[in-house]
């Protein structure tokens, strides 16, 4: 897809240990339109953050990409050598973190921060990347730039510096913005705020976002896209309204049985039994079937690819042409 | 600031009260104070009047009231052994073992640093290893042993250093000083480096644990995640972030070289201190034991105090936030 | 992404996968289990460890063997002879057959010296560890425990001693017991003096360890239901509590051993710790240097070296057990 900013194909990720390695992405592929964002959600430990991290050339040993490719905008980047990726990130693929508190370097001012990040990838004057770093932190709602640029991180706010933050993954204007729950860590009176600041930077910017959360409303007020990852793989991805309004994987329709809001809406509240598997003893067959109340034999031995069901894609034998069992 | 200074000092105070405390427990309870300074053949009325003089018939509160007031006069009394005040043993020791503990830090610092910062960074590398096994072949050797070692190397095989003694002086005021002559300067080589050996595999372990501490936190990730160049990240990010903990713990070997010295001081039986300390021990010398201590404590005191001091110049929270201390 | 990590780590170890293990019964299942555990495995990972191990056995073996195996008896007095003084060791041409590593200048096989010397020093050492195992927890479960005032009494004490060195604490204390017994002759006293010196001065971090762990039990669910049930404190401290501060005190007390040892020799070696009558190696060590311009090497040489060789392996050992029980310094 050459149009796609971001075209992930087949990604495996594993971690060597010694009883083997451990698969924890296990062939994700997916693309990101230019301008498209596209929720990527799941339990936590489904691999979501993991994905995130290997598009960006981010992980730590032990865990390594053992096999797939990621493309950006028709140019692969998981075999670029260690400086071409790090001209990559920050200028082409920014990233935002879970914990605002902790993603700022506490001894530096916030505008030392950003300055430092633009001009590791422009070759612009300490003076101009610093009027930027200004007009940038007063887009993001914060007031006073100009006075609070030489402020440290701690005499900001969580939420203050949620939108510092989200300057700072912006300021090389990068094609592709990685939100690695940047919500989870605040106040739910803030979280709003900084989506609708997120979807308005990037908006405006054109910026494609890789949105990673475990919550569902973020993903329908802020999402195009979505795509519901289950143990290291992807279920189900589809239009948001689709995948929303009618879930097919039955995971996912658990996952949306699991938010109040739809469940009292719809009228019944579907619970998953189980937990999600540990990476050593995934399930063979569908990762899913020992939790399914629609599992059948086909389930418990072959593993399903994407195919089509409705609108969107799902990993599921259930949409499995020639034997549809289930209604 | 004012108000988290004199809070500081305030605890200083503290401490020193709680070792002076102590000291005059030394002082006044361990042995018979006059029996150690008169002959066998004294007579009684001459100890009685000794008793009277020295006030130890006074009141405990006033006795130790007196003995913090001589304290801070630096009047500690004679000491046992050599029958001199004890001030002036200390004042013609200290700035011996002062050059020598000042060498062994800036030896110890100005190789500690760089090697813990390579290791941290380059952890599998086989030269991290090779320092690392270095360093800790460092802690396990006893500084006495090293310098015994070094001595053997080039004193007794190369004959290239003195093993002993601290070699010219010239008086600048009150302070002998050794820096200024060949042979001084000679002489403080083979000690500074066993004094400092030690400290310096402490601190390239300590700067090593914190960068790796510090390279796994979230703001190091990101800043990765911005595209900063490697260099920017370790030395401007982490280094940086390493620096209170390192700080701290160099402020505080600055007091334990100037404890250790004591050993190194026997070994090259270097005129500091260190040498009069052992002697006093040696001989129950409880003056110059008390005098010793209440001194080491205050140095100690002091360099905690500047530490402080530095400490909020290098991290801007704790202008507001102080650590519960 | 860390929390994956973390995941991973925590998958692999001590839970075996069902398929290969647990069918075995009583002591082959428990063997089983140790020899898939992680500790085990980090252990056998590395070689330099493996290494230290066996060199700390055999040195303790060695030692605590040393009346059996040492070809003389330092502590004979009879058997010395001045005519046997100062010999380099057997393979110089001037050696004896008879003392392998030479003798030092009473005429004591050197040898025997040291297996006896590394006794003292390592039981000197251990002793001194469990007291200040003993001091340390006791203070540190109470401290944590009653809270108050009690726990701001003890924290400032240990505040104040980490203010000195080790050395100087055990110093001072073995000056002043030196000074309170100047005229008791006490022959072995010498012993006790310096375990308590010693112990004393190494107190401070385990009452810290403990006490911050403490903290964190003591509210805790478990403790609050002992309470209700009506268990005394110290039932509590010693028997639910104390178990959880157990493998930070084992790695903190390995790592002291080492420099309880090395603390002792010091102490010898300045001539405060165990007299030349009863060897130890720090004392071997302070006879031999007056003698290393006149070329007697062998005097410092092997009981420098016996005792670096143990401070290195009790290290290794040290730092590895702390490596392995906290995972998050791997």
């Amino acid at each position: 897809m050459p149009d796609s900013v971001l075209s992930v194909r087949d990604l495996r990720v594993g971690f060597a240990t010694r009883h083997g390695t451990l698969v924890a992405v296990d062939g994700v592929s997916f693309d990101i339109a230019p301008g498209e964002v596209l929720g990527v959600v799941g339990e936590s430990g489904a691999g979501k953050s993991l994905t995130g991290a290997a598009v960006i050339g981010l992980i730590e040993a032990p865990g390594r990409i053992t096999s797939g490719e990621v493309w950006l905008a028709g140019r692969r980047i998981d075999t670029l050598g260690a400086e071409a990726m790090r001209k990559v990130r920050g200028r082409r693929i920014g990233m935002v973190f879970q914990d605002p508190l902790t993603s700022l370097n506490p001894l530096y001012r916030i505008g030392d921060q950003i300055v430092e990040t633009i001009r590791a990838h422009a070759n612009v004057s300490e003076d101009t990347a610093r009027e930027r770093a200004i007009a940038l932190l007063q887009e993001a709602g914060i007031q006073g730039a100009r006075a609070r640029i030489d402020s440290y991180p701690h005499e900001f706010s969580g939420g203050m510096r949620q939108r510092v933050v989200l300057a700072l993954a912006l300021c090389a204007e990068p094609d592709l913005l990685i939100a690695d729950e940047p919500t989870t860590a605040l106040d739910v009176s803030i979280q709003a705020q900084i989506i609708a600041l997120l979807k308005r930077l990037c908006r405006e910017r054109g910026t494609a976002v890789m949105l990673i959360t475990h919550d569902m409303g973020v993903i329908a007020e802020t999402a195009d896209r979505v795509a519901v990852m289950y143990a290291g793989r992807i279920v189900e991805i589809g239009p948001v309204r689709e995948v929303l309004r009618n879930p097919r994987h039955p995971y996912t329709k658990g996952l949306m049985g699991a938010i109040p809001t739809i469940a009292a809406r719809t009228g019944r509240l579907v619970q998953i039994p189980g937990a999600m598997p540990r990476l050593a003893a995934i399930p063979t067959g569908c990762a899913f079937h020992p939790r399914c109340s629609q599992a059948f034999d086909r389930c418990y031995s072959e593993r399903p690819e994407r195919m089509p069901a409705g609108a969107a894609e799902a990993a599921c034998w259930l949409f499995a042409e020639p034997t549809r069992v289930h209604a | 600031m004012l108000a988290f200074t004199i809070r500081r000092l305030f605890e200083a105070l503290v401490v020193m009260l709680t070792v002076a405390l102590l000291a005059f427990v030394l002082f006044r309870y361990v042995g018979d104070p006059v029996s150690q300074m008169v002959g066998q053949d004294t007579s009684l009325e001459d100890r009685t009047r000794l008793r009277l003089e020295l006030g130890l018939d006074d009141p405990v509160y006033i006795q130790f009231a007196r003995f913090v007031g001589n304290a801070v006069r630096f009047d500690f009394g004679i000491s046992y052994q050599v029958k001199q005040p004890v001030t002036r043993l200390i004042a013609e020791r200290m700035p011996a073992t002062i050059e020598l503990a000042l060498a062994a830090a800036l030896f110890a610092v100005a190789l500690g640093i760089p090697m813990g910062v390579y290791t941290g960074i380059h952890r599998d590398s086989w030269l991290s290893k090779l320092f690392l096994t270095v360093s800790l072949i460092g802690i396990s050797l006893p500084t006495f042993l090293i310098g015994i070692l070094l001595i053997y190397i080039f004193a007794v095989w190369l004959n290239v250093l003195p093993s002993f003694g601290r070699g010219d002086t010239i008086p600048i005021g009150f302070w002998r000083t050794g820096l200024l002559t060949a042979s001084g300067l000679k002489a403080l080589v083979l000690p500074a480096i066993t004094l400092g050996l030690f400290q310096m595999t402490l601190v390239t372990r300590l700067v090593r644990s914190e960068m790796l501490e510090v390279l796994r936190t979230d703001y190091i990730k990101f800043a990765r995640a911005r595209g900063l160049p490697e260099r920017a990240i370790n030395f401007g990010h982490a280094l940086r972030n390493t620096l209170v903990p390192v700080i701290t713990v160099i402020g505080l070997q600055l007091g334990s070289i100037i404890a250790f010295a004591i050993i190194t001081e026997t070994v090259f039986q270097w005129p500091g201190m260190g040498l009069m300390f052992i002697q006093a021990v040696q001989h129950a010398d409880i003056p110059v034991m008390a005098a010793y201590l209440l001194l080491v404590a205050f140095l100690f005191v002091l360099i905690n105090f500047i530490v402080d001091l530095i400490y909020v110049r290098i991290d801007p929270r704790i202008r507001i936030l102080r650590r519960g201390a | 992404m860390s929390d994956i990590a973390n995941k991973v780590r925590g998958a692999s170890p001590s839970q075996p996968p069902p398929s290969h293990r647990g069918q075995g019964t009583g002591w082959s299942s428990h063997i089983a289990t140790i020899l898939d555990s992680d500790l085990f495995y980090s252990f056998w990972r590395s070689k330099l460890v493996v290494a230290a191990a066996i060199l700390t056995a055999l040195l303790v073996g060695a030692a605590l063997l040393a009346p059996l195996i040492a070809p003389h008896d330092p502590y004979d007095l009879k058997s010395l002879d001045l005519v046997n003084a100062d010999m380099p060791p057997a393979w110089n041409s001037r050696g004896d057959r008879r003392f392998l590593l030479g003798t030092d200048d009473q005429g004591r096989d050197i040898l025997s010296t040291i297996l006896y010397g590394t006794r003292s020093s390592l039981l000197i050492g251990i002793a001194s560890v469990l007291l200040a195992v003993a001091i340390g927890v006791t203070l540190g479960l109470w401290a944590g425990y009653a809270g108050g005032r009690a726990d701001s009494f003890i924290m400032r004490i240990a505040d104040v001693q980490l203010t000195f060195p080790a050395i100087l604490t055990a110093l001072l204390i073995d000056g002043v017991a030196l000074a309170i017994f100047k005229s008791y002759r006490m022959e072995g006293g010498k012993f006790w003096i310096l375990v308590i010196s010693i112990g004393l001065a190494y107190w401070v971090q385990y009452a810290r360890t403990v006490r911050s762990v403490t903290l964190v039990e003591r509210n805790k669910e478990y403790v609050e239901a002992a309470r209700l049930i009506g268990l005394s404190p110290l039932k509590i401290m010693f028997q639910h509590i104390l178990p959880n501060v157990l493998s930070p005190v084992l790695v903190i007390a390995t790592i002291n051993l080492a420099l309880a040892i090395i603390t002792e020799a010091t102490l010898s070696f300045l001539g405060v710790g165990l007299p030349p009558t009863e060897p130890s190696l720090g004392t071997m060590i302070q006879v031999g240097n007056k003698y290393l311009f006149s070329g007697s090497w062998w005097m410092v040489a092997f009981p420098g070296l016996m005792l670096a060789l143990l401070a290195l392996a009790v290290n290794l050992l040290g730092d590895w057990l702390r490596d392995a029980l906290n995972p998050k310094l791997r």
